[in-house]
């Protein structure tokens, strides 16, 4: 045949190669010039395993071990590879229903029937030791491991927190966290939370389509350790705060105790409280409920949220101020004039050391009188608004009317009360109102409120003698032992030294004086100074004390507020305190049936004492 | 007999070891399983393909050691046996994947239709070869349509559409034997056609074409007989029929997965689970290999099974994921320069039979790469089409392995006869 045709081969060769050079160019477009195909890739093949670290332990100042991490089993399943299984003898050995495992096993199809997802949260070590050796019948469960918080004293539940499933919230303010990642909600646990959690590490895992890891992505070299969290050593005092504890049990309120040299917290206690293992596992949701609907709010930490008046304890700073001014000498003696506000029956004080010993209302009426309306103006509202003004600045160099900068977490912590004159000029009017409108405040009533751990820091102050250092929970962490110079400062109030010295022996005065408010606080060989108080309330009144001690060199200054106590700060936050202080200064408490006694009664019954107390009005 | 030295052509012979090497190593690649890397396992794919690569080898032994008349000889009967089988699938086939190819012998499965490609290139070059035949001759051209379409027609019974389309790839040898070319001019304008006519409007395209034949009628042509106006207006008409009829082949003729991947091509619907699922996953795996490519055993994507038939139809998305832009346009670049070859090898032919045969041959070479890579770059709708001598498959290695050899026979043996 002839080959007149052969020219068209020229043809076929030409489409042959515009077809290739067509896929090349091609091939060029997606692989050199499209970078969205790449990140495409990499989404949907890579996955990021999360390797959690162990959080750090929290021990108390004496290197007792206070929280801890307790091993935990999730029972695994990957619904497709359920083969053969023996359902009746899974149930039986799980202790679950057939019903139930039905339901467990739709909800994990449903999320997916190639990946994990939790059959059981959280089997405990026991439950788990039960069919460990059985696992191998069940094909497509597995066990996978993680930590939950354990505490083997349980105590100081507020103070420690609690740890949760992260929020919304969390996850738009960190990009650290995840969802199904645990966050120290509350407590130590939250304002310590970067400490704890340690840093998380990353397994890039290669995955299939329907989502099953294959194997590590380039050998590991992405990968990254997890950083076990740091530990905690708080200032706590163990055996302090569960003998606080005790006694504070069947009652509302709280102790606040501090170091008063170094601002280190020994005991924090919000009474009710509760069993901080109850907010573990999976008991905690039902739990949570629980505690969140108790209307004594065991969950809030009282000593940092509760503002209450101070009542006469407030008697103590007052009188700082007023010497300070000059506006009354160590030696001014006012009578205890009743007709200006109410009083107890006593003779009246001739000095500051009296006036703080008797809780003399009128006495500090006539203080907060010279403070206020110190005669600068002659105008008595302008004047008032003076007076007013400089004693707010005294208060806020006292640490109130300000939230205390302590290590734990400030949203929610209350800043207490103490009005100025824009307060008063909101309420009544500017000049509108003078001392005669405001004097309530004189004894730690009307609109002054106190936080309890301000209290404490009063006590602080006077033990110190004029100043405080920020009172916190923590020495220090982690395994460079480092220290966060942040609350270790030391505030001065401003107030002389000499003040000072006469407020303390006043408040020796009111414990080992015939006369004093707070015998009841007294104990053998230690030289506790106190004050009492009692603020008016709408039920019963709140019995607060504060106290330090010993009188020279104080180890220990403290705030106990007992909510609703029939029969004032005498009567029920001294002899707590007392045990208290006997306790940490002694190591053991020897009054075993004043122990014994404080412990079991409930100050909103019927005083069980041998002697009734008649409840007076403004008694201090 | 006069017997001169056999001259095999070892650049043929080198293009295809290292196109089928180089499959093996993607194949070993796409089932890569970190926990079970055993080269030789049987009972996985590579494993197998270990095993057909060593029969096509054989096979490549066998027939170059054959005497080439053999093939022009018994054309006709191979081609009646292939058919014949084709028939037999109908009834005792299998169903793989949605299609009915398959005869199972037990030990192994056995696909005819991979046969009835060389069986059909050995009949059109016996018979255009056969002495007095004139591709001009209307008699010539329905004999060798029927020698086509009847094991298209066969396969597409099988549901093997991927398979029937190869035969469109005779064209070039008709061609080559003197076909008139505008079949081929006619062959491309149906198919611009058909996707006009499915992205446009019908009347604006009318309208366009309407214009087109004024402008040929008035301002091309300087002098205009009756025959062009009717000529203009026999091509207008047909064109007319056509576009209308697209709705109805579209609508009636063609399935619904055939409807949803012409879609997803021509960008008219995005449907990435669906239709849209195979491409979308494809161009994500080829586009992520970039210049290099991740490597070999790297891929992070082919080996996750996100793209289906990663083996077989899709087995180009492992060459572009872990050998990058380089790999797979050498492998492109591979497959042409065989191409090239095997139309230079069949012009230097002295006898038709070799020719014809040699350019059918390099025709469904071309069909086979042109739709398999251009599906899987989303240039082509999804057609289900192994990619020659490369993806997984003993039935379409051995029969490319047979088809090519027997033209490499043919060439070696030129200068033999005659």
């Amino acid at each position: 045949m002839s080959n007149q045709y052969a020219d068209r081969s020229h043809v076929v060769k030409i489409i042959f190669i515009v077809i290739g050079v067509l896929f090349i160019g091609r091939l060029a477009m997606l692989q050199l010039f499209n970078p969205k195909y790449k990140a495409l890739g990499e989404m949907q093949s890579l996955r990021n395993v999360t390797q959690y670290p162990a959080r750090g332990f929290i021990y108390d100042r004496h290197g007792e071990l206070l929280v801890h991490n307790e091993a935990v089993y999730d029972l695994m399943v990957i619904p497709r590879m359920v083969k053969n299984l023996d359902t009746a003898y899974f149930c039986e050995s799980l202790g679950i229903t057939l019903d139930e495992f039905n339901d467990r096993m739709q909800k994990a199809r449903n999320y997916s029937p190639y990946s994990a997802s939790i059959f059981m949260k959280q089997v405990s070590k026991e439950e788990y030791a039960k069919f460990e050796n059985k696992m191998f019948r069940f094909k497509g469960f597995y066990i996978s491991q993680r930590t939950l918080r354990i505490y083997d004293r349980p105590i100081a539940a507020q103070v420690l927190g609690y740890v949760g499933e992260v929020d919304q919230a969390d996850l738009d303010r960190d990009p650290y966290y995840k969802r199904g990642d645990y966050i120290g909600k509350s407590g130590l646990e939250k304002s310590y939370e970067e400490v704890l959690r340690g840093i998380k590490g990353k397994k890039v895992m290669h995955v299939d389509v329907h989502n099953r890891e294959i194997g590590p992505y380039r050998n590991g070299a992405l990968d990254t350790l997890p950083v076990e969290g740091s530990n905690l050593y708080t200032t706590l005092d163990a055996d302090l705060q569960t003998y606080a504890e005790e006694l504070m049990a069947n009652k509302r309120g709280c102790v606040v105790a501090i170091e008063p040299s170094s601002g280190e917290i020994l005991a924090m206690v919000s009474a009710p409280t509760y069993d901080p293992n109850l907010l573990v596992g999976r008991i905690r949701g039902k739990n949570y409920i629980m505690l969140n609907s108790d209307i004594s709010k065991p969950m809030l930490n009282r000593a940092l949220i509760g503002q209450y008046p101070p009542g006469s304890i407030f008697k103590v700073a007052q009188s700082m101020v007023a010497l300070d001014l000059g506006v009354i000498n160590p030696g001014s003696g006012f009578a205890c004039d009743k007709s200006l506000v109410g009083c107890h029956n006593h003779p009246s004080a001739r000095s500051v050391q009296e006036a703080i010993k008797m809780s003399c209302n009128p006495y500090f009426y006539q203080v907060y009188r010279r403070v206020i309306q110190q005669g600068k103006y002659k105008n008595i509202y302008k004047d008032a608004q003076y007076g007013l003004t400089v004693w707010h600045n005294y208060m806020l160099r006292f640490g109130f009317g300000q939230k205390i900068d302590i290590d734990l977490p400030k949203s929610g912590m209350s800043s207490g009360n103490i009005p100025d004159t824009s307060f008063y000029n909101r309420w009544y009017g500017k000049e509108r109102w003078a001392f005669s409108t405001i004097y309530s405040n004189s004894i730690g009533q009307g609109e002054v409120t106190v936080v309890p751990i301000q209290m404490a820091n009063l006590a602080a102050i006077v033990a110190n003698r004029g100043y405080y250092v920020t009172p916190h929970m923590v020495r220090f962490y982690g395994p460079d032992s480092i220290q966060n110079e942040e609350y270790h400062k030391r505030h001065e109030t401003g107030v002389d030294r000499k003040y000072f010295d006469i407020a303390a022996a006043g408040m020796y005065d009111v414990v080992h004086v015939a006369g004093g408010t707070a015998r009841r606080a007294r104990v053998d060989g230690l030289d506790i100074c106190g004050k009492t108080g009692t603020a008016e309330n709408y039920g019963n009144d709140h019995s607060v004390f504060i106290c330090f001690a010993p009188k020279d060199n104080p180890k220990i200054a403290m705030a106990v507020y007992v909510e609703n106590a029939q029969g004032g700060g005498g009567t029920w936050a001294a002899p707590i305190a007392g045990l208290l202080v006997e306790k940490y200064l002694n190591g053991e408490v020897k009054r075993k049936d004043v122990e014994k006694m404080y412990k079991e009664i409930n100050p909103c019954q019927k005083l069980p004492l041998t002697r009734r107390v008649k409840k007076a009005k403004k008694r201090g | 007999m006069y017997q001169e030295k056999i001259k095999l052509d070892w650049v043929t012979i080198g293009l295809w070891l290292a196109i089928m090497l180089f499959g093996w190593v993607n194949i070993y690649a796409a089932g890569y399983n970190a926990d079970h890397s055993v080269l030789f396992d049987f009972s996985v794919q590579h494993g197998k393909q270990f095993i057909w690569i060593a029969v096509a080898l054989i096979l490549a032994v066998i027939i170059a050691s054959t005497e080439p008349r053999v093939f022009s000889n018994t054309a006709y009967p191979i081609y009646g046996i292939v058919m014949g089988l084709l028939v037999l699938t109908l009834f005792l086939a299998v169903t793989v994947n949605g299609g009915k190819s398959w005869i199972d012998f037990g030990f192994f499965r056995f696909q005819p239709s991979e046969f009835a490609k060389f069986a059909t290139a050995l009949a059109i070059a016996k018979y255009l070869s056969t002495i007095g035949i004139d591709m001009r001759d209307m008699r010539t051209k329905i004999v060798a349509a029927i020698l086509i379409a009847v094991p298209a027609a066969l396969i597409l019974l099988q549901h093997d559409t991927g398979s029937a389309l190869v035969f469109v790839g005779f064209i070039f040898p008709l061609y080559r034997e003197g076909l008139s070319g505008n079949f081929l001019i006619i062959g491309v304008a149906a198919i611009a056609l058909f996707v006009l006519a499915l992205l446009v409007n019908k009347y604006v395209l009318l309208a366009i074409l309407f214009g087109a034949g004024l402008f040929y009628l008035f301002l091309w042509l300087n002098k205009r007989s009756m025959r062009d106006y009717w000529r203009v207006a026999a091509v207008f008409a047909c064109c007319a029929m056509f576009i209308f009829s697209v709705d109805f082949v579209f609508n009636n003729v063609l399935e619904p997965h055939q409807r949803g991947r012409i879609d997803v091509l021509l960008g008219k619907t995005e449907d990435l689970q669906g239709s849209g699922y195979n491409v979308n996953q494809s161009k994500i795996a080829i586009g992520s290999g970039g210049i290099i490519g991740k490597g070999f055993l790297k891929g992070t994507l082919t080996k996750a099974d996100f793209v289906p038939e990663q083996e077989t139809d899709f087995i180009f998305c492992t060459v572009g994921e872990e050998w990058g832009f380089f790999g797979s346009a050498i492998l492109v670049t591979l497959y042409v320069v065989l191409l090239i070859r095997l139309i230079n090898m069949a012009e230097r032919q002295r006898s038709p039979f070799a020719r014809i045969y040699g350019y059918s041959v390099a025709s469904i070479l071309f069909i086979h790469l042109f739709v398999n890579v251009g599906m899987v770059l989303g240039l082509v709708p999804v057609i289900g089409i192994p990619l020659p001598f490369f993806s997984y498959g003993g039935s379409s290695l051995l029969a490319f392995t047979i088809l090519l050899f027997i033209f490499i026979r043919q060439d070696a043996a030129k200068n033999q006869l005659l």
